[in-house]
């Protein structure tokens, strides 16, 4: 893994957890709704162990099929997943629909769980994990077992330098918008993410397929 | 097309909805009774600063006669902030308009021509009945799960249960029946919930063979129509709870909660008790894992003199007293004033229901009324019929519209020589006051009997908040 590939896993990280709509803004709301930090505080993790395992299962299936396949077929069919799956996110009218607002924690994981997987949170993975190569953080190979083996753990870094990065960033916004600005700041800055979104998957798609 | 940033008229919170610009374009359903031509949207200018205020600035008429428009939503409101399912790129633009007669639904865009709405759509009654199996649509709430409209009638020969249909709101198709289970709720009227608590609230009138000729006088003395509250779970769209007012607490209608998504009480209004003739407003409240429900606003009939009681129209003539029926309520976005029509005794009265379970009246208004007539200041002359029927309020609570008419066959029988059109507008401070510049009547309605008011950007019936 090189420091490029990591610095664009901590960078997806924080555009996903800056999204008001990967959860932040649920745990602000559980907080606003019984007037207790402690509410933000204990969503955050729930919220970040459900875009964990939601991103874990596209990492950990990259990371094996590349210990199999050639990386660069890899490459070229994530790429193509990539570009459908963002065209359909920008030109689809639909949109995540999810009725309740009373949730356990376990819930709340549940919640961020489809939330990023609809949203195609970690497909937007594929690239920096075809181009850091598969199985970077075994390095000896000894067979397919051993392959397959380094290939899951390095399926299971991706997943946690890039949550991390987003736990941090989601759990210090709820923080800040809780305490000090309030949610009056969503009117001006909630800008259309889900838009970007979608851009960025085309985007990350196409330059995984042409590079490859 | 989604917009790049939060539609404007979206609030996180009440407290922000209630700093809102004041709205400059009133909308408002307008119809025939006689259903000879059709039916209208009627745009009121509501801008003091413009020349046309107070003037019916645009009209737009339906395709087809015989609708009655009564109530009506906008597509899109300030519950897209919510946190579970966000959506806060749509626009509120679209005017979702019901025939409650006809079971038609027309869908109006608001923006190109403010104040010539266009109409974009018209859900025929077949699609309603087909995929819902509802007839008659009344309220219409923006919500988690797309547009939820009542409707009092069920459909393909069936004169009940009445509920809620689901409609998608990109495209407005009917979705389906809302309901998974029911339970033991069959009368229908009205809906709207505590969204942060996942509690769904509808409240009963009649069905369609109850209402749609007039009041039946033994269906009332007989004790038949609604008089039950019900609660639902809005997340698994079960129903939970009913909770009886007592049956002689005939219609149970307009349902306002508490717009603060922390607290889970609201008011209702009952139209008639049926052993005195007064009408009554109930406070629902949280109590343990139930919901109950206490009166606390009784308002009596009125005994009219002895000139008055020749005047008195047959339906209430062998009574000897003008009821008030309390036909619409409305709640100000900050919860603390409580709006109260009584359309029969011809007053609109205001609460400070600050703490909820001890309404102080603090001000009040009289206009029309079966027997004292009573007319605007603006026009002292001209005796009124009518009463303060529909009533909404400005989200920061200043301005509080009122119109007339109650609903075509019922109008009738109260006010049997004419219900006439008047619309008016009270300044809401420290007293409750008309605005002698607003009393749009008569003919500037065309013929047309005027109905709910929705106000441009929202107003303190059209939004719900997830936020505190």
């Amino acid at each position: 893994m090189t420091e490029g590939s990591l610095a664009a896993l901590v960078a997806l990280g924080a555009f996903h957890g800056l999204n008001p709509g990967m959860g932040w803004l649920f745990a602000v709301a559980r907080g606003l709704q019984e007037r207790a930090r402690a509410r933000v505080l204990e969503s955050i993790p729930a919220i970040a162990a459900g875009h964990a395992a939601s991103v874990g299962v596209v990492a950990v299936l990259v990371a094996l099929t590349q210990s199999v396949v050639a990386t660069r077929i890899v490459a070229i069919v994530g790429g193509a997943v990539l570009v459908g799956f963002g065209l359909w996110r920008l030109l689809s009218q639909r949109h995540f629909r999810w009725v309740g607002m009373r949730l356990s924690l376990w819930q709340l994981a549940g919640w961020s769980f489809l939330m990023s997987s609809v949203h195609g949170a970690g497909l937007m993975l594929v690239p920096v994990i075809t181009a850091s190569g598969g199985a970077a953080v075994g390095g000896h190979d000894h067979g397919l077992g051993a392959a397959q083996g380094s290939a899951v753990m390095s399926g299971i870094f991706v997943t946690g330098v890039h949550t991390l990065a987003m736990f941090l960033v989601a759990g210090a916004i709820a923080v800040v918008v809780y305490e000090i600005v309030g949610l009056t700041v969503l009117r001006r800055t909630w800008f259309n993410l889900d838009r970007v979104w979608a851009l960025a998957l085309i985007g990350a798609g196409a330059v995984t397929v042409l590079t490859a | 097309m989604a917009l790049w940033k939060p539609d404007p008229t979206f609030y996180p919170s009440p407290r922000d909805a209630a700093a809102a610009p004041p709205e400059k374009l009133a909308y408002v359903a307008a119809f025939d009774r006689s259903a000879a031509k059709p039916d209208a949207i009627a745009v009121l200018d509501v801008d003091p600063d413009s020349g046309s205020y107070g003037q019916v600035v645009g009209w737009t008429e339906l395709p087809y006669p015989g609708d009655e428009l009564h109530h009506f939503g906008w597509n899109a409101c300030s519950s897209s902030l919510c946190p579970s399912s966000p959506h806060p790129h749509v626009e509120r633009r679209y005017l979702i308009v019901p025939g409650l007669r006809s079971s038609r639904i027309y869908v109006l865009d608001t923006k190109e021509q403010p104040t010539s709405p266009q109409i974009v759509k018209v859900l025929e009654p077949e699609e309603l009945a087909k995929r819902a199996g509802y007839s008659r649509p009344h309220t219409v709430h923006c919500g988690p799960e797309g547009l939820y409209v009542t409707a009092l009638g069920g459909a393909n020969g069936e004169d009940g249960p009445g509920g809620i249909a689901l409609l998608d709101h990109n495209s407005f198709e009917v979705l389906g029946r809302w309901e998974v289970d029911r339970g033991p709720q069959y009368l229908a009227y009205d809906a709207w919930w505590h969204i942060a608590h996942d509690v769904l609230v509808t409240s009963e009138w009649g069905t369609p063979s109850m209402v749609e000729d007039g009041v039946v006088g033994e269906l009332l003395l007989g004790r038949k129509y609604g008089h039950s509250l019900h609660f639902f779970d809005l997340r698994k769209r079960r129903h939970v709870q009913t909770v009886d007012l007592g049956d002689e607490h005939q219609m149970v209608l307009e349902l306002r909660p508490a717009h603060d998504p922390t607290k889970q009480y609201g008011f209702v209004g009952v139209v008639v008790n049926v052993e005195d003739l007064s009408a009554s407003v109930w406070l629902w409240h949280r109590e343990g894992d139930e919901f109950a429900a206490t009166k606390v606003i009784t308002i009596p009939a009125e005994t009219p003199g002895p000139d008055d009681r020749a005047a008195l129209p047959p339906v209430i003539e062998p009574f000897g007293a003008v009821p008030p029926l309390v036909t619409d309520i409305d709640l100000s976005v900050d919860d603390k004033w409580l709006y109260v029509s009584c359309w029969g005794t011809g007053e609109l009265k205001r609460y400070d229901v600050s703490d909820p379970f001890h309404p102080v009246e603090a001000g009040s208004v009289r206009i029309g009324g079966i027997t004292r007539r009573t007319p605007h200041p603006a026009a002292p002359d001209l005796p009124l019929a009518g009463g303060p029927q529909m009533v909404e309020v400005s989200r920061d609570g200043k301005r509080v519209y009122v119109t007339n008419s109650l609903y075509g066959a019922w109008d009738d029988q109260f006010y049997p020589d004419g219900v006439g059109a008047w619309m008016i507008k009270l300044d809401s401070g420290e007293d409750l006051t008309f605005d002698e510049r607003f009393f749009p009547h008569g003919d500037d309605f065309r013929g047309l009997r005027p109905h709910q008011t929705r106000l441009q950007g929202g107003d303190a019936s059209s939004d719900s908040y997830c936020y505190p």
